[in-house]
């Protein structure tokens, strides 16, 4: 197959007049400046309280964006899959974290045993249905069609437990702050800082901890990871538990911040988790990670000229933009045409 | 267990027959992963009732214009995201049915949560019919009977025609692409126009099932056609047999019995539990199905070879 026009125009060398200017800045500083240029249209457009406000609405859900998509990513890149039961793990760790509430437990001790039974269950996963596959050579159909069964299989236990009703959080969602002329409520201000900050450790540990690094090599090319004496079957165990403790982390942030979830609603966000993942650029994790933190802010975004009730509609079309006019992302450099 | 139960089950069975014969010459016939199918069966379905309720069409005419909306819809879904790579490609098609479900809840052309109602008095007149001739030969009570007839009738027609397609050289040149699309296209043939003409087909077959699964209903509302549609049809796919249109029958029929047949368990569970251990078994069957016999109960190994 010949190279398609978009290797040559990405990967190659860009044309010399354009070689000093802003084809230099990093990804992450471009899309930060990018972002920055829209608040300031935004503030223009519909006033500065409005798109502030906005803005730090879509923060609050930019880190569970951006923290269930950076899972779909780094598992993507060990499996070569896309993982259609990571909704379902958000909607898991959510639930078993309510459980432990209802026994007594407080809710950040019984969050952080959420994150650890939903890590320890996806790492079981791995020994009993995804490192067989893996070794068998499996083809992508019935990875798709294991994961699928998966997602009905994890949804469907936690309806069969739980109930199918819409069920509270129980946490006091009544008092709120003020950040200037900005509300927020408590619990969404506790919520945008657990995820910001979570994006940030995610991030760094990825970039500079020996684990992170390998990580990342596990999940860009297997065989080379091996090839340079890294332990990828480890390796892969511990980005599932990473990627299924962080999904269940952005569920809890969800359900803080939402007040109310129901048995369904991980596969609902699902899409809007692709949508980070693919706009970063999949397999790529800081991608997914800034993928989520625009997905999280187009959405609130949209409200302020839109009716709310088609926020979803705009994660659905960005993913779609993505995939027609740019299936690589923003960081990515797979090939993603066939 | 009496004969309703099970003109019942064949009515769903049949239903989902006829959507999977669709997904059977996208998935297994020619390696496109459409997870979208249910978008091309609610596009189907509404388009019918809103001709019938809205601009007062005859349900006759109505179909066949419905089936051709679906089949624009597959063009237009197709053109961009067949050039994608297979995982996106299925990412795009589930995003897309994603998209029709929400546009119908949400819009105000198609009656939102509430559905459309009124669209199928003809179809009920020939229906009734059907019936008075039956109760002279004694089954003028299976009131389903002319809906199970005409659904299983409409399954083994396409059945014929899809086997037939595939015989043809057009069917072998699907295969070509499902086992190699470089050398399918280096021999000269049209790889994209091949995948949009199966994609197309899939489409009309899904706006058919949905015109049965509205009879059925005798409503549409937009969660009637959620992706978990899609899901159940794969589990009807990898039951039956994988590149088998005779499998596709296969499955439904077992998929739909036993979920139904779980009832007569009698287990000391709520109903909503019971539903959601329906949901649980079919994941199961998928997982299992596909780790252990990936080809399913009617399909051959040697045509499990779906590109990477």
């Amino acid at each position: 197959m010949s190279l398609s026009k978009n290797d040559k125009r990405r990967g190659g060398d860009a044309p010399p007049f354009l070689s000093g200017g802003w084809r230099q800045l990093p990804p992450v500083a471009f899309l930060a400046i990018a972002l920055l240029v829209i608040v300031l249209l935004l503030a223009v457009a519909v006033g500065p309280i409005a798109a502030g406000q906005a803005t730090m609405t879509g923060l609050v859900s930019a880190g569970y964006f951006a923290l269930g998509a950076v899972g779909l990513t780094l598992v993507y890149g060990v499996l070569r899959l896309v993982n259609f039961a990571h909704g379902d793990m958000l909607t898991f760790g959510t639930y078993v974290t309510l459980a432990f509430t209802s026994l007594g437990v407080p809710f950040w001790a019984a969050a952080a045993l959420g994150m650890i039974v939903t890590a320890l269950l996806a790492v079981m996963l791995d020994k009993v249905i995804w490192e067989p596959m893996r070794r068998a050579r499996t083809s992508t159909l019935q990875l798709f069609l294991v994961a699928i069964g998966l997602a009905m299989v994890l949804r469907y236990s936690v309806q069969f437990f739980a109930g199918g009703q819409v069920r509270s959080v129980g946490l006091d969602t009544t008092s709120s702050v003020d950040i200037g002329p900005w509300h927020l409520g408590s619990l969404q201000f506790v919520v945008m800082l657990v995820g910001l900050a979570t994006i940030l450790i995610t991030g760094a540990g990825l970039r500079y901890t020996r684990l992170g690094k390998e990580m990342r090599a596990v999940a860009d090319n297997i065989a080379l990871a091996e090839v340079a004496g890294i332990d990828t079957r480890r390796t892969i165990r511990i980005t599932w538990a990473v990627a299924a403790g962080l999904a269940a982390l952005a569920g809890i942030l969800y359900a803080t911040a939402i007040g109310s979830i129901n048995p369904n609603f991980g596969f609902t966000i699902l899409l809007s988790l692709f949508a980070a993942a693919v706009l970063g650029g999949i397999g790529n994790a800081y991608g997914a990670l800034a993928g989520g933190i625009v997905i999280g802010l187009a959405q609130e975004w949209s409200t302020l000229f839109f009716n709310p009730r088609w926020k979803p509609a705009i994660g659905f079309a960005i993913l779609i933009l993505t995939l027609l006019l740019m299936p690589r992302g923003i960081f990515g450099r797979k090939k993603a045409r066939s | 267990m009496s004969v309703d139960f099970w003109l019942g089950v064949g009515v769903i069975a049949g239903i989902y027959g006829i959507f999977v014969l669709g997904l059977q010459i996208n998935v297994g016939f020619t390696g496109l992963l459409n997870l979208g199918q249910a978008g091309f069966m609610s596009i189907g379905a509404y388009a019918m009732g809103m001709l019938v309720t809205d601009a007062g069409w005859s349900l006759w005419w109505a179909m066949p214009v419905a089936i051709l909306v679906a089949v624009v819809a597959g063009i237009l879904v197709g053109l961009p995201s067949l050039r994608l790579r297979s995982d996106y490609f299925a990412i795009a098609t589930i995003a897309f049915a994603e998209i029709v479900r929400y546009t119908f809840q949400n819009a105000d052309f198609a009656g939102g949560n509430q559905g459309i109602i009124g669209f199928d008095q003809e179809w009920r007149d020939v229906s009734d019919w059907l019936l008075d001739r039956f109760t002279r030969i004694g089954l003028g009570d299976e009131t389903q009977l002319p809906l199970f007839l005409a659904i299983w009738i409409t399954f083994f027609l396409c059945l014929i025609g899809l086997r037939l397609l595939q015989r043809s050289p057009w069917g072998r040149v699907l295969r070509a692409i499902r086992e190699d699309e470089d050398a399918a296209s280096a021999l000269g043939k049209n790889v994209f126009a091949y995948k949009l003409q199966s994609l197309a087909i899939a489409a009309a077959l899904a706006a058919i099932a949905g015109f049965f699964l509205s009879f059925n209903v005798t409503y549409l509302y937009p969660s009637e056609f959620d992706p978990t549609f899609t899901f159940f049809g794969y589990a009807v796919l990898i039951l039956g047999g994988f590149a088998s249109y005779g499998g596709v029958a296969l499955g439904a029929v077992l998929l739909w019995s036993l979920m139904e047949g779980l009832r007569f368990l009698h287990l000391p569970l709520s109903t909503g539990q019971i539903g959601s251990l329906r949901f649980v078994l079919i994941g199961l069957i998928l997982i299992l199905a596909s780790m252990l016999r990936p080809q399913g109960l009617l399909g051959r190994k040697a045509e499990m070879q779906l590109r990477q």
